[in-house]
């Protein structure tokens, strides 16, 4: 596909959003090394390309799921930066109230039904929102990101035998990094590649590069095509990369550092499309870096957003947990 | 209201069938739920009115259709999942501990998970090990779940009602010894507020907890304390939370003397739960040790004088009861 085929605010937004990721995913980093973000963090850096290539394709009713691994996903589909910043030092004003943290970020306002702190629990939960979709004869869809490891989980296999009996619309993005924290995945399964396994559920699977974003773009946009057209549900798998450690505190004894230096070299998503952008004549370089400037910025004012943000306060401890008022004891409170 | 006499099994299929009647969003999922009735047959004909879009058959997968339950509730669905035996928990345990009782702490309120999930637990019909528990205990251990446990037809259709119509995610537990069980019932539809126990027989000497089979057990002993002059309170709590411990409080502050009966394990159990409950906030009222009325600390055996042994019976209730009874400090 020629970028041309794309619309130039879309090819935009699509720049913006990638090396908003980036550039955030970095400040977060550098945060936490200072020791202002607690718990652990697990960076996207070097997959930027797959969350936007898939938002790309979604309106905001669409459903996501996300993994562990969910900044990016969390602010492709529209997730608010200062919520997320907020979130991760655990105010008040963060986009679960300081109750969710980095794995446990929901934003129902833009249809992300949050990250997911156990590998594959979220996959089913694309599938039901499938479901209600289909059920409420609806035109949306929802994409269930999880990495590879999340395929040797039973939520995978059936999550994806459910929504291939049911023909629900919804595609299982797979971001196969290669790594489930430091087993290669050619030690995590005895067939080569994800994709193969969608056939023994009936479910049509392709693999792209997941460094390149307008490859992402393409086949997830059929996807969303036949997942509109009630043709049911699609597994891709996008072969990618972590830059980083499976979290910050990884010491990635096993992986060889001359592996991480050419994917870094040779397949860094945003240096790929920024190559595209500028050799396809759609935006000169000037407005690349007049959107890195901004993107600065904007990281800059939220951590001042974040930090001067309250805390919740103990009592807030007991709120949130059930919706209605009952009659009786639904919390235990020795005191 | 126009009343007659139904069985468990009908009430809870009658609740199903007027939610399901009034408001679309509730949906039914489960094995064998749709041209079957459901392996108990509660769920018998609903698909004949509502077809199988919404009386939806799903395969042997309880983590995917509970999980996808959970998807459907988030957006705005009433799922009613029907788990075959409450033993197979565990192959959905994920979806029911960290998924539907967690998503609204975690999402700070953002997102409510209004699930039911229909489950079947009990012993005394030699279904062994994995066919045969109450594993109730272990669901109210977690924060964030509901779990109600009716012990007769009037209060399984009003119960279940209330259930559906909560936006929690709520265990609901039908003892498979009850699914016979006869009583009156409306016609109409009603509910009874989850958390409100029933004091199903008034009395000053002292009080009984009792659940589901085990509330029956109690009151047959009841009728034959009362011929000895003792006069036992019996409240069945039909939800165990939320729990209405106001109720069971002011009873022992009446009684001075509690005796708990539950057919889940003895060990942090729903019995010892109560127990410490009482001992630590009424020990002032108290004027005998508490009891606890359990079965042992084993797996449900099979054979017949075996599970015979294992099950809590009447005699095991009377001895408590008189032990309570009769204790001198
Ligand atoms: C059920 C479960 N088991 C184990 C873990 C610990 N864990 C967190 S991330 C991870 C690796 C997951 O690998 P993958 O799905 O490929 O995602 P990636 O981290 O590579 O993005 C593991 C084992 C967990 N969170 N949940």
């Amino acid at each position: 596909m020629l970028l041309s085929e794309i619309p130039k605010e879309k090819i935009l937004w699509m720049y913006k959003t990638m090396l908003l990721i980036r550039k955030n995913e970095e400040a977060v980093e550098k945060y936490y090394r200072i020791g202002k973000i607690p718990g652990s963090l697990h960076l996207y850096i070097g997959e930027e390309a797959v969350a936007v290539g898939v938002v790309a394709n979604l309106n905001r009713e669409d459903v996501i799921t996300s993994t562990h691994r969910g900044h990016g996903h969390f602010l492709a589909k529209g997730g608010s930066l200062k919520k997320l910043w907020a979130e991760l030092l655990g105010k008040r004003t963060g986009a679960c109230k300081g109750k969710g943290g980095s794995m446990h970020l929901f934003d129902f306002e833009n249809c992300n039904l949050g990250s997911n702190g156990i590998v594959g629990g979220g996959i089913p939960h694309a599938v039901g929102a499938a479901l209600s979709f289909k059920l409420s004869e609806s035109k949306n869809v929802a994409v269930s990101f999880f990495g590879e490891g999340a395929t040797n989980q039973q939520n995978f296999h059936e999550g994806l035998n459910l929504a291939s009996i049911w023909k629900l619309p919804v595609i299982f993005v797979c971001e196969n990094n290669q790594y489930q924290i430091s087993l290669h995945y050619s030690k995590q399964q005895a067939i080569e590649g994800v994709a193969k396994r969608g056939i023994s559920y009936g479910i049509p699977a392709v693999e792209v590069d997941g460094q390149d974003v307008v490859a992402v773009y393409e086949v997830v946009k059929r996807a969303v095509e036949r997942a509109r057209s009630r043709e049911g549900p699609t597994l891709i798998e996008a072969k990618t990369y972590r830059f980083t450690g499976h979290t910050i505190d990884d010491n990635e004894l096993y992986r060889n550092r001359d592996e991480v230096e050419w994917w870094k070299k040779n397949k860094d998503p945003l240096a790929i499309f920024e190559r595209k952008i500028i050799e396809e004549k759609i935006f000169g370089k000037e407005v690349l870096e007049k959107i890195a400037e901004d993107v600065e910025k904007e990281i800059e004012e939220t951590i001042k957003f974040a930090e001067e943000s309250p805390y919740p306060e103990p009592e807030e401890l007991f709120e949130d947990l059930y919706s209605t008022k009952t009659k009786g004891t639904l919390i235990w409170n020795w005191e | 209201m126009s009343e007659r006499v139904i069985t468990f099994r009908e009430a809870i299929n009658e609740a199903l069938d007027q939610e399901m009647q009034e408001n679309a969003k509730v949906i039914l999922i489960g094995e064998d739920i749709g041209r079957y009735g459901g392996i108990f047959g509660v769920t018998k004909r609903l698909i004949d009115k509502y077809g199988e879009e919404r009386v939806r058959d799903a395969p042997t997968a309880e983590s995917g259709f509970i999980g996808a339950a959970i998807g459907a509730a988030m957006m705005g669905y009433r799922p009613v999942v029907e788990l075959m035996f409450i033993d197979f928990i565990g192959v959905a345990f994920d979806q029911i501990i960290n998924q539907a009782a967690k998503i609204r702490y975690m999402s700070g309120g953002g997102i409510s998970v209004p699930i039911v999930i229909r489950t079947v637990s009990g012993a005394g019909f030699s279904g062994g090990a994995q066919h045969s528990q109450s594993l109730h205990s272990i669901l109210l251990h977690i924060p964030g779940l509901k779990v109600v446990m009716p012990s007769n037809p009037f209060d399984a259709k009003g119960l279940l009602i209330s259930s559906i119509e909560d936006d929690d995610p709520v265990v609901f537990i039908e003892h498979k010894g009850l699914y016979e069980t006869r009583g009156v019932v409306p016609k109409e539809k009603y509910s009874i507020p989850l958390g409100v126990a029933d004091i199903k027989k008034a009395g000053k000497d002292v009080t009984v907890i009792a659940t589901a089979v085990m509330l029956h057990k109690t009151l047959s002993v009841v009728e034959k304390l009362r011929e000895e002059g003792i006069s036992v309170e019996v409240i069945d709590p039909r939800s165990l939370r939320p729990l209405d411990t106001e109720t069971i409080a002011n009873s022992v502050k009446k009684t001075g003397r509690l005796v708990v009966v539950d057919e889940s394990y003895p060990r942090c159990s729903f019995a010892t739960d109560i127990a410490s409950f009482i001992a630590s906030k009424y020990f002032e009222y108290l004027e005998a040790p508490i009891k606890i009325v359990t079965p042992p600390d084993t797996p449900v055996p099979y054979s017949l004088p075996l599970e015979r042994a294992w099950i809590p019976n009447e005699e095991k209730i009377y001895d408590a009861i008189k032990k309570v009874i009769e204790y001198k400090a």
